[in-house]
């Protein structure tokens, strides 16, 4: 099946190796047989809802994220719809914090997002920089872990009721303070964790792949395993640094 | 009388470090002194007869330095941090280490300029590109170049400004700044297709629209013209045109300079080492060498330190190329390739704080013209298992791929890999490099980094 990705601003938000999550769906889908199709949706073209299975948001400096800011706030009824109609979305820092109500700059003014998320970022004025490392329950009763890095000057901070993507384990997470990383709001998943995240996490990309092909399937499939002992390790590499050196500012 | 006191303790400190076996010692000294009287680094180099010039820049600098050294040295005593410990402490332990010396000569950190600047109140300051390094040590690129902006500002009025105007951050320090010496590449034959996906800063510094590039060389490196409001690279002083290369064994371009111009022949590879020699030219011209002296100081250039460093062991060579940043190393690959891509290579990847914690670089940087050629890739260092990802989803073969985290081990596979009278190429992260060459020389095949001085 063709699973067709909307990776939206990649010449904007590249910064922390993006390309590499992309490089890591792509091959996973191609060895089940699936094609990853990525489409490029940037500044001044809409999301048309219902053309894409996956909808990928990466992160960028603050003067790109500026630039597109504005642009992405005119595509939130686009992001949204195509959400609701069931594909699978995943932003990563500082297109997580785009996705969210609002961002409230150091100057005190209030930026609107596109209000996927039920969150607001707040900017600070240290940033939290480390290796980070969560538990995650996506599936009930089903405890997995999540290795990444994190570096991020904003504070967000979730509505009450709004669902974390996971319990930080070590590092700073959402705001430092909440030990919660990220947001989950059904398919749709925003987290500040690159590294980028998905090849030392291959449980993850293959969770995310099973959501986008869940909106032509009605489910999310199965699959078969694959040889990951490479990914293992790196997962177990950069899960042993969070422990050991996470969370320093 | 106090300065004198504490030169005598510092120097110790450093002999002390050598003697227990901790490495070069090479800013055990410089961070003492600057801890007990952070003053004392002015004061020394105060008393450099000739004052002090400064080179910074993402990549390159150190090359830079050592290319203008050799320029410089056969008329020059210099104090030159030749080694790379190029933070404030750096400066300070060669400061310490230069008895005799008439011109301190330091590659400076990018973060670390505007604090050097002020203390050593350079003579002349050559700046050379801003590409993104490091995120989690450097901060963003914009924050580097504020500083870099300010350290200009601040800079004595009679001190000479070299700048390379094909970045359009460092081109557009020369509006501030009258009497700068701007140079760059002229010569679309060598110019690349297309910008590459590294490319950093290719929205228009003053609007922030995307730059039309008439030639783009390495990484942002270009001619480059804002459609929307005009901002251009400045005009050329120093200029490279007809450059010709070589594979690995050199290129050769014609250095045109306001005072006349010379046919250039490096004895090292790769554009990018046109950048080094233009940076290091305009900064010796501008410390009063003339065209003869930096034609023939940049033919004698060999290779800095881990660089492009090509070392006996044996009956093999290893060739070694530093690899720390995408831009960077994307030129090693293009260079490497260039050279006939190699069937065996050593890729090491650690994630200490000079390499970088965050290792998510690797994925930005453009390796895959390595793959077709590659039967065999060593993937070691703290990060071994990061890096054979990085090459697995670029689509090697996983059986191709062999995870040796251990920096010896891995070396000695990599030689064993390499027939007799043959080649290999290693490609380290910054402590790697030096943990893969402190191997090489407790062999005996190469001096340890502090015993190598300029002859």
């Amino acid at each position: 099946m063709n699973i067709i990705v909307g990776h939206l601003y990649p010449d904007y938000l590249n910064i922390y190796a993006d390309r590499g999550n992309i490089a890591v769906l792509a091959q996973r889908a191609a060895w089940r047989g699936h094609e990853l199709e990525v489409r490029s949706v940037s500044v001044g073209q809409p999301v048309e809802p219902g053309e894409h299975d996956l909808l990928y948001v990466g992160g960028g400096q603050d003067r790109e994220q500026e630039f597109v800011a504005e642009d992405l706030v005119a595509k939130a009824d686009g992001v949204r719809a195509a959400v609701d109609g069931g594909a699978a979305l995943l932003a990563v820092c500082g297109g997580y914090q785009l996705l969210g109500r609002s961002y409230r700059d150091l100057n005190g003014a209030d930026l609107p997002g596109v209000g996927l998320f039920p969150l607001e970022t707040v900017a600070g004025d240290t940033r939290m920089i480390g290796d980070v490392l969560l538990e995650c329950e996506l599936e009930p009763g089903v405890v997995r872990t999540l290795a990444g890095f994190e570096n991020h000057a904003g504070r967000t901070l979730l509505d009450a009721g709004a669902t974390a993507l996971g319990r930080v384990v070590a590092g700073f997470g959402n705001d430092g303070q909440s030990g919660y990383e990220g947001c989950r709001v059904g398919r749709a998943v925003g987290t500040y964790l690159h590294g980028p995240l998905l090849p030392r996490n291959p449980w993850f990309a293959d969770w995310i792949l099973a959501q986008a092909l869940a909106r032509r399937l009605g489910e999310p499939p199965s699959f078969e395993p694959l040889p990951d002992e490479l990914e293992q390790q790196a997962h177990a590499v950069s899960a042993a640094r969070a422990r050991s050196r996470g969370g320093r500012r | 009388m106090r300065l004198a006191l504490e030169i005598a303790l510092a120097r110790a400190a450093g002999r002390l470090s050598r003697l227990a076996g901790a490495g070069g010692g090479t800013t055990v000294p410089g961070k003492l002194l600057w801890k007990v009287d952070p003053g004392a680094v002015d004061r020394l180099a105060a008393r450099l007869p000739l004052g002090s010039a400064l080179i910074s820049a993402t990549n390159g600098k150190t090359t830079t330095a050592a290319m203008a050294a050799e320029i410089l040295r056969g008329r020059l005593r210099l104090a030159h941090n030749r080694s790379g410990a190029n933070l404030v402490s750096g400066v300070a332990s060669t400061l310490l280490d230069a008895r005799g010396a008439e011109l301190g000569l330091f590659e400076v950190d990018e973060a670390a300029l505007p604090e050097v600047a002020e203390r050593v109140r350079p003579r002349a300051v050559c700046l050379g590109n801003l590409f993104r390094d490091q995120l989690d040590r450097y901060g963003e690129l914009e924050h580097v170049a504020a500083g870099w902006r300010e350290a200009v500002r601040a800079l004595p009025a009679e001190a000479a400004l070299a700048l390379n105007g094909d970045d359009p951050q460092v081109g557009d320090l020369a509006e501030d700044r009258p009497g700068a010496v701007v140079f760059g590449v002229d010569d679309p034959a060598v110019a690349r297709p297309a910008l590459q996906h590294a490319a950093d800063s290719k929205y228009c510094v003053r609007c922030g629209t995307p730059y039309d590039y008439a030639a783009a060389y390495v990484g942002h490196l270009g001619d480059y013209r804002c459609p929307k409001c005009g901002h251009a690279r400045p005009r050329l002083d120093v200029i490279a045109r007809e450059i010709r290369l070589d594979g690995l064994a050199s290129v050769t371009f014609r250095l045109e300079t306001p005072d006349g111009a010379e046919d250039v022949r490096l004895g090292v590879p790769g554009l990018y080492n046109v950048y080094n020699a233009l940076a290091a030219a305009t900064l010796a011209r501008a410390l009063g060498a003339s065209l003869e002296e930096i034609r023939t100081g940049l033919e004698r250039f060999s290779a800095a330190f881990g660089r492009f460093e090509r070392i006996a062991v044996g009956d093999r060579r290893l060739l070694i190329l530093l690899i720390k940043n995408p831009a960077g190393a994307n030129e090693a690959v293009r260079t490497i390739v260039d050279g006939g891509a190699p069937a065996h290579a050593v890729i090491a990847l650690n994630d200490a704080i000079a390499d970088g914690r965050d290792v998510s670089w690797i994925w930005d940087v453009d390796f895959e013209p390595l793959l077709p050629g590659l039967d065999r890739l060593v993937a070691t260092g703290d990060r071994a298992a990061e890096l054979a990802l990085r090459f697995k989803y670029a689509g090697l073969d996983a059986a191709a791929i062999e995870v040796i985290p251990d920096l010896e081990r891995a070396l000695d596979r990599g030689l064993e890999l390499t027939a007799a009278g043959e080649e290999l190429v290693l490609l380290p992260t910054y402590t790697a490099m030096l943990a893969l060459r402190k191997t090489v020389a407790e062999r005996g095949f190469v001096r340890p980094y502090w015993e190598e001085r300029a002859a």
